[in-house]
This record gives structure tokens, C-alpha cells and sequence, in this order.
């Protein structure tokens, strides 16, 4: 028995994801060399580091929103998930 | 939109649903307000791929089961003052009216700076087990497990259980004071157990004790990570370094509301009285924000605070023995999981300490106090609004005013940092929409928000 998923876009890559598993998880899965989550200030990579919505270093665009953490949300079906704003 | 209620609970970690459940068994119409999208904080944080503890979901299971319960989870505290809670919930602003406040917000990692601190695949300890509990992908994957306390264990047994490698588990205390902390243990018999339980199921990883990062290293990602120790410096390869020291209180929330804080050298909790009950009439708190004391602590709390929120003051004495009992385990941490000199010292002046506003340590050296700071540098003006760094300067004792603080005692000391002041608790809670904050609280509602803090 498979589980269920769901299928979401990174950066226009489409990503499966187990169902519940949350946006920074599906941005983790859909490259797993460097995940890419948004450029600090001074350009340099940044990805999540509280797990918890505190640090907002995994803030990306999903569905036009812009500053979402993508830790505290759940990923859908159909989601449009931009990182590097 | 306006929603009145007895008993508003904010947090749906052990405490808050231990709170609600209390407060709702006693008559209490009440409202629980959750960051997370699912109920049960840090500790008991949902596994996709895993059944909850059996404490965990009975937990779940009453909150779920009583209607006069309603749960509102993703909902984010924008703005508060005594009697009213401003919330964005469902893409909408939301004011709650109560009669009585549980504040059950929890506690966060104390993260701290070092070389490489902020590559990706740098994280929390408890971090990098949340994110996987949701799904990030560790299989296969190696990782250095450091930093202090016993969340280590707990986040290591995790990331092994979803198919890590765990390198190592380094603990930067002395063996000694380990082991001082392991023979007090007997008094907390569910403690035993858990971390006996612990260690048996990482029999086959290291657990070094007197070891802590130095720095990490890689280009777009963490590839090395240094690690120190009596043996001398060691630098390992792995894919993700997972490093945290112990906790730190939530109390943003407490502060907006104006509720005195107490600090313990150097970060604050809410200071609350034998009724559980802050320094602002009907508001409690309960759990991690009152002072880290563990899951246990947390419940027994929460119960009694949402009894005593449900004016079932009786009920609430009947579990006092039992949380003095818990509340002692929380003197062992400090005492045991001190944080040796040299963790202080790994950021170096390069190394950036406000990740939001990309400001290093060299660039508030010679800054009298976190006001000053922030005004030359920005720093803890970005998004996570100080919680990271806050933590981290008042850990280091970077600011002079930081030592005066905790040495001396100063009726009017200098704030240290944010997270201390409660002159700098302003709104936004959280960063928000500005739609979320257009017309809510009425401007009549702030100007008189606004005096009460001017008097204070």
C-alpha cells in the first residue's frame, strides 16, 4: 500500500511529497544536493534553522504570498512554491 | 470579526491542551490558539510517518472530542493587550475577548553563533527533528548531532529512526557533570526511563561528552563541520550538522500583555505567582514560558493553570505536590548543562551574528547596549524580530549592559535585548500582513494601549 501524496512546483519542478509533509520538506526533496530557500542580504544561502517559525530563514513565495514559512506550512496540491525572494 | 470566550489559551503544546482540557472540564467555554498547523508543540510534534506517544494522543483525542473546545491552528498572535488577542487566522484577522489568558507559548532552541553557523544544513537540534518529523528527507543522510542537553538524544533517536546516519552526538558538558545529572535521575522515574530508553536505542552512536563545534564549512551547503574536545580538534564530513543548547522561554507574548518577566542568567521567563498567575490580572502561564522544566512540568502546569483560569481553584491544589515535584527536575538543567566558555567563544568577529540583517559580531563590539546596537547596525530588525539573535547576544553577554544586569542587582537595569524588555514589546507579535492590522484594534483601543504603557 502506498501512502498518499500530493504534487506541488518548485521553482517550476514538480515535487512529490508525501501528504502532511510540509513546504520546506518538499523544497528539501526536490534537491537534496543544495536545497534553495531565499539569499540573505548579502547573497548568501540561507534554509531553515529553527524548524519552528521562529528564525524565518525558510521564508519563500507560495502561491503569489510572499514571506511564507515554508516550515510552518503544509504543502498542497497544485502549490506554486518560489524560493530566493 | 470579534469572538468572546472564557478561557483563551494560547499554545497547543502539553500545556496548552492540558490548560484547555482542564478549563473546558470545569465549564469553561474556551478557545485554543495554535502556530503549528497541528496540535501538540515542539515535544509532541506530529510524525507523518509515525504514531504519536500514547499520552500525546489522549491529549489530542479530548481537545478534539469536546465542543466546547474550539482549536484554531495555524493562527498567528498579532497584537494583545489584557482582554483582547488579535489573531490572523485563515488569511483574516480575528479579535478574541476572554476572561481568563493561558499563556502556554512554549520555549525555542538557544542557537549560537559560530563559523559557518548559517550555511544550509546548519539547523537546531530539535530543529532538524521537527523538519523531518514533516517530511525532510534524511535517509541516508550523515549528520553531526551537538550542542547541550537532553534534547540531544531525543533529536538524534529521531533522524536514526527516519534512516540518518548519526555520526556522533557531541555534548559539550564535562563526563563529570553528565554523570552527576544521570544519578539525580531516579527522583523522575519517567525521566529514567526515557532516557535509558534513549540510550539503548543509539547503542551504535558515539556520545561524546566535553565536545563542541567549533565551525562548519562548505560552499551552498555544509560539507565539514569541527568539533573540539580534550583529544583536539577533529573535522568530520557530513551532509547536515544539527546543533542546539538547551532552551530558552517564549515570553513576546507575556511582554505585550505587560507581564513582568523574571531573568535567569541571562534570558527571561514569565514570572508568575503560586496560582500560576502572571503580574497581569486573569493572565496565566504555564510550561516552558514560566522556565524550562520539561514535558511533565508542562502538563501538570497546564492543568492547573487552566483550572485556576476556570476559578476551579480546588482542583488546582490537588496537583500542586505534583508539580513541585516536576518543577525540581528544572534546577538540574542549568546546574548540569552549563555552557562551557568555549561555546561562547566560537563566533569569531567575521561571523554573522543577525542572520536577518546580515550583521556580525565585529560590528557590534563597542556598543553600549542592544538599543545602541540596533540603531547603528539594524541588528534584530528583520524578520524573526530578535528571537534568534536576542537570545544569542544576551548568551554571550555581548553588550556591557548584559553583565551589569545579571551581576548587580539594579532596580531599573538596561534591558539587555528584546526579549528582556518589556518597553520593547511592540506589535506586531509576529511580522504580519498589513491587512491584519488596518482597523481591528480600533485607534481609540491603541492611543489608550499606548498610555497604559506610557505609565508603566
Amino acid at each position: 500500500m502506498s501512502e498518499p501524496s500530493v504534487h506541488l512546483h518548485i521553482d517550476g519542478v514538480a515535487v512529490e511529497v508525501p501528504a502532511g509533509a510540509s513546504v520546506a520538506a518538499a523544497i528539501a526533496t526536490s534537491s537534496e544536493v543544495a536545497p534553495r530557500f531565499r539569499r540573505s542580504r548579502s547573497g548568501q544561502p540561507r534554509a531553515p534553522l529553527c524548524g519552528m517559525g521562529v528564525c524565518f530563514e525558510c521564508r519563500v513565495t507560495i502561491d503569489g504570498a510572499a514571506h511564507q514559512r515554508a516550515c510552518l506550512t503544509v504543502a498542497r496540491e497544485g502549490m506554486q512554491v518560489r524560493c530566493d525572494d | 470579526m470579534t469572538e468572546h470566550c472564557d478561557v483563551l489559551v494560547i499554545g497547543a503544546g502539553p500545556a496548552g491542551l492540558a490548560a484547555a482540557c482542564a478549563a473546558a472540564s470545569h465549564g469553561a467555554k474556551v478557545v485554543l490558539v495554535d502556530m503549528q498547523p497541528r496540535a501538540g508543540g515542539q515535544v509532541w510534534r506530529q510524525d507523518l510517518r509515525k504514531p504519536a506517544v500514547a499520552t500525546a494522543r489522549a491529549a489530542f483525542a479530548e481537545v478534539s472530542a469536546r465542543p466546547d473546545i474550539r482549536c484554531l491552528q495555524q493562527a498567528q498572535v498579532v497584537a494583545a493587550r489584557p482582554g483582547h488577542v488579535l489573531i490572523e487566522h485563515a488569511g483574516t484577522a480575528m479579535e478574541l475577548r476572554y476572561r481568563a489568558l493561558v499563556l502556554a507559548t512554549g520555549a525555542r532552541e538557544l542557537l549560537l553563533p559560530f563559523p559557518g553557523w548559517t550555511l544550509p544544513g546548519v539547523t537546531g537540534a530539535g530543529a532538524l527533528q521537527a523538519l523531518v518529523k514533516q517530511g525532510w528527507p534524511i535517509a541516508g543522510k550523515r549528520v553531526l548531532v551537538a550542542g547541550s542537553g537532553p534534547l540531544l538524544l531525543a533529536a538524534a533517536a529521531t533522524l536514526q529512526a527516519h534512516g540518518a546516519q548519526v555520526l556522533a552526538i557531541c555534548e559539550q558538558a564535562p563526563a563529570a557533570q553528565l554523570r552527576g545529572f544521570a544519578m539525580q535521575l531516579w527522583r523522575w522515574p519517567s525521566k529514567l526511563i526515557q532516557a535509558a530508553g534513549l540510550r539503548t536505542r543509539l547503542a551504535g552512536v558515539p556520545y561524546r561528552s566535553g565536545t563542541w563545534v567549533r565551525a562548519a564549512s562548505g560552499d551552498e551547503r555544509v560539507t565539514e563541520v569541527e568539533i573540539e574536545s580534550a583529544r583536539g580538534v577533529e573535522r568530520i564530513a557530513c551532509d547536515h550538522v544539527a546543533v542546539g543548547y538547551g532552551l530558552v522561554a517564549n515570553t513576546e507574548l507575556a511582554q505585550k500583555l505587560g507581564c513582568e518577566l523574571t531573568m535567569q542568567d541571562p534570558h527571561p521567563h514569565v514570572r508568575v505567582d503560586t496560582r500560576l498567575m502572571t503580574s497581569v490580572a486573569d493572565v496565566y502561564a504555564a510550561g516552558e514560558a514560566c522556565g524550562i522544566g520539561g514535558v511533565d512540568t508542562a502538563r501538570i502546569e497546564g492543568a492547573m493553570a487552566g483550572c485556576f483560569a476556570a476559578g476551579a481553584d480546588k482542583e488546582a491544589e490537588a496537583l500542586r505536590a505534583r508539580r513541585d515535584h516536576a518543577r525540581a527536575f528544572a534546577e538540574l538543567l542549568p546546574r548540569h548543562f552549563a555552557l562551557r566558555k568555549q561555546v561562547h567563544l566560537a563566533a569569531t568577529p567575521q561571523t554573522v551574528v543577525c542572520r536577518c540583517e546580515d550583521v556580525s559580531l565585529s560590528q557590534l563590539q563597542g556598543q553600549a547596549d542592544w538599543r545602541a546596537a540596533k540603531l547603528a547596525t539594524r541588528c534584530g530588525m528583520g524578520s524573526c524580530q530578535g528571537r534568534i539573535c536576542g537570545a544569542a547576544l544576551a548568551e554571550l553577554r555581548v553588550f556591557d549592559s548584559t553583565l551589569a544586569v545579571s551581576n548587580a542587582p539594579n532596580p531599573n537595569p538596561v534591558p539587555p535585548t528584546p526579549a528582556a524588555s518589556a518597553q520593547g514589546a511592540r506589535p506586531p507579535v509576529f511580522p504580519t500582513r498589513l491587512a491584519s492590522l488596518a482597523g481591528t484594534f480600533s485607534s481609540e483601543r491603541e492611543s489608550s494601549e499606548n498610555q497604559s504603557i506610557a505609565q508603566k
